[in-house]
């Protein structure tokens, strides 16, 4: 077999750096224009300015933007190794040709996190993303005393959360970065022994992921509604970010198959993708309603207060339609026959549709409690979406190119080449 | 696939062979009625030429039969025969109606998709399957080739089975 290599043309480099740069005049363009129209709204905020004493500034929504992509492709690097951790963990064959594709997404972690804590440091002093930093609300003299949230201060205080933060991320480096040697040490020597190291690597990993996922979501999303929580909140951002990450994963190997690459893939492996695409999203849709269902049944103030912010909020309530539509009935309707999954048409368009769509699903669960009234959907959340999206594609392909394409030594990789279904 | 009343078994006991001999039986011109195997044989259906089974667009016909039973059902009793308040809510809400709404969609779509393949497979309880030969439970392939839908003659066709490697070539006739 031939060695594959992907070249990162400067073509498709200049395309993302122009991405990038239309990102970022996109997101001055609004702060602009948020700004020259912010008399109107920087009153409107009693609600918001209700716990932390500050009325609206522009620094909020763009702390609460660069959270969302922040979490978002964080979590997209992570599915790229936690997909290839699952299908060593499975002794899948079939996925052995694309294995480095989502490899390659692993790289974004370590920037994910540097990005991360810089947004979380800025924020800091604001209390702009989590409130539950505001050390008052702990006090019982203050006037700001919180029973509840300090009835959580167990988990949530500063160093704990800080801590969690270094132990998720440095495990998740430590995996990735064991995983990413092994892979390419197996293009070299070959055998069956690396393939098993990995295995049991992808185990571990696989643990401590389940672990951390969760754990995550809960710090980086759930506790800005400090009061609330969902015991399902953890899977319900994972199953966000497995679907999401499947339909990147399938979108870039059938980009790469476009341009001559990929030789090793074809119509029996799109399909197996695009399954997994339709399968998750209905996954999603499934944890999204048995989330919902029991709030709406039961009715009870403090759970519903959830939905209200969001469904019942001129602001938000057609992001919260609009998420739905994208999310499920979409793909669930398109991807529905055999052929709409093997033919790559309808799946470049799907696949898109998808990642956007779970964007605004972080969108949705972060904005109504960071930004209240004062949220909005225009060219600021573009722009840094453009700005992140063309970050991580860059540097996903830009370390796709450092190593052979297709794993040539992956004692799997024949059955891959006559899988069939 | 009911046929003619008489036809010729070639009987393979290899699923590998089985698949190179169907090849060479349509190469030869000879119309195959149908191949029975005891287990699933990977590529049959491509080696026989098969068309996709249009047995998933009954599925979601009946599945769509489900979903409006059950909310033509809920909506009728909960929203206009006997509306109740429950919970607090709506007579007609919709987010309580996906539960069952969902349960009636699959159970119908299944129990559609097993009818319809028993009655386009003649297994209805009215229906008398034709048995080509007992062992296809057991451990052989038969190739079951119509006489009267080939113009080749008798002797011809089972020259032709057995060069594409069946270990037996026998008459059946049906009533």
């Amino acid at each position: 077999m031939v060695e594959e290599k992907y070249e990162f043309t400067s073509g498709a480099k200049k395309n993302l750096m122009i991405t990038f740069v239309v990102g970022l005049v996109l997101t001055a363009l609004g702060f602009l224009i948020l700004n020259m129209l912010g008399g109107d709204h920087g009153h409107g905020a009693e609600a918001a300015a209700a716990h932390d004493g500050h009325g609206f500034a522009w620094y909020k929504r763009l702390f609460s933007n660069l959270w969302i992509n922040n979490v978002f492709f964080v979590g997209l690097g992570l599915i790229g190794v936690f997909f290839f951790a699952i299908q060593y963990a499975a002794q899948a064959g079939w996925s052995a040709g694309i294995l480095r594709i989502p490899l390659s997404f692993g790289n974004w972690i370590i920037i994910g996190m540097v990005l991360m804590a810089i947004t979380f440091a800025a924020a800091y002093p604001s209390h702009s993303l989590f409130h539950w930093l505001d050390s008052s609300l702990y006090d019982p003299a203050s006037e700001n005393f919180d029973k509840i949230i300090a009835g959580k201060s167990w988990y949530l205080n500063k160093a704990f959360y800080i801590g969690r933060f270094i132990v998720f991320f440095g495990g998740w480096w430590l995996f990735f970065g064991k995983l990413k040697k092994l892979a390419f040490k197996e293009d070299l020597e070959g055998g069956t022994e690396i393939w098993r190291k990995i295995r049991s690597t992808a185990a571990y990993f696989l643990v401590f992921f389940a672990v951390s996922s969760s754990m995550s979501a809960w710090d980086w999303i759930m506790s800005i509604d400090t009061h609330w929580f969902s015991t399902m909140f953890g899977w319900y951002v994972f199953a966000s970010w497995w679907v999401s990450g499947l339909a990147l994963i399938t979108f870039i190997v059938i980009m790469l198959k476009d341009k001559g690459y990929l030789s090793v893939v074809n119509s029996n492996h799109i399909h197996d993708l695009g399954k997994f695409v339709f399968a998750f999203s209905i996954f999603w849709t499934y944890i999204w309603f048995s989330q919902f269902l029991l709030i709406y049944y039961a009715g009870i103030p403090e759970e519903t207060i959830y939905f209200v912010e969001r469904w019942k909020n001129d602001h938000y309530a057609p992001v919260f339609f609009i998420n739905l539509i994208v999310n499920f009935f979409f793909p669930f309707l398109v991807l529905m026959t055999r052929d709409a999954k093997r033919h790559t048409r309808i799946l470049k368009v799907v696949c898109p549709a998808i990642v956007f769509g779970h964007w605004l699903d972080f969108y949705l669960m972060v904005t109504p409690g960071t930004l209240q009234e004062n949220g909005g959907f225009g060219l600021i959340e573009v722009g840094l979406l453009a700005m992140y999206a063309s970050a991580f594609i860059y540097v996903a392909l830009s370390n796709l190119a450092k190593a052979p394409l297709v794993a040539k030594n992956h004692p799997m990789l024949k059955e891959s080449l006559h899988h069939h279904i | 696939m009911e046929g003619g009343k008489n036809y010729i078994l070639g009987v393979f006991d290899d699923e590998d062979v089985l698949l190179k001999g169907i090849k060479d039986v349509r190469q030869s011109g000879i119309k195959i009625q149908e191949v029975y195997s005891p287990f699933p044989v990977h590529g049959i259906d491509d080696a026989l030429g098969y068309r996709r089974s249009r047995l998933s667009i009954a599925a979601f016909i009946f599945g769509m039969c489900g979903t409006s039973l059950a909310l033509i059902m809920q909506i009728g009793m909960l929203g206009v025969d006997w509306p109740m308040i429950i919970g607090g809510k709506d007579h007609v809400a919709l987010p309580d109606f996906i539960p069952v709404t969902f349960e009636l969609t699959v159970l119908l779509a299944a129990f559609g998709m097993v009818g319809t393949f028993m009655v386009i497979s003649n297994l209805k309880p009215w229906g008398k399957p034709r048995i080509y030969d007992l062992r296809i439970t057991d451990d052989k392939h038969v190739m079951a080739v119509d006489i009267a839908a080939n113009d080749a003659t008798e002797d011809d066709i089972k020259k032709v089975l057995q060069s594409a490697g069946a270990v037996e070539v026998n008459n059946k006739d049906f009533e």
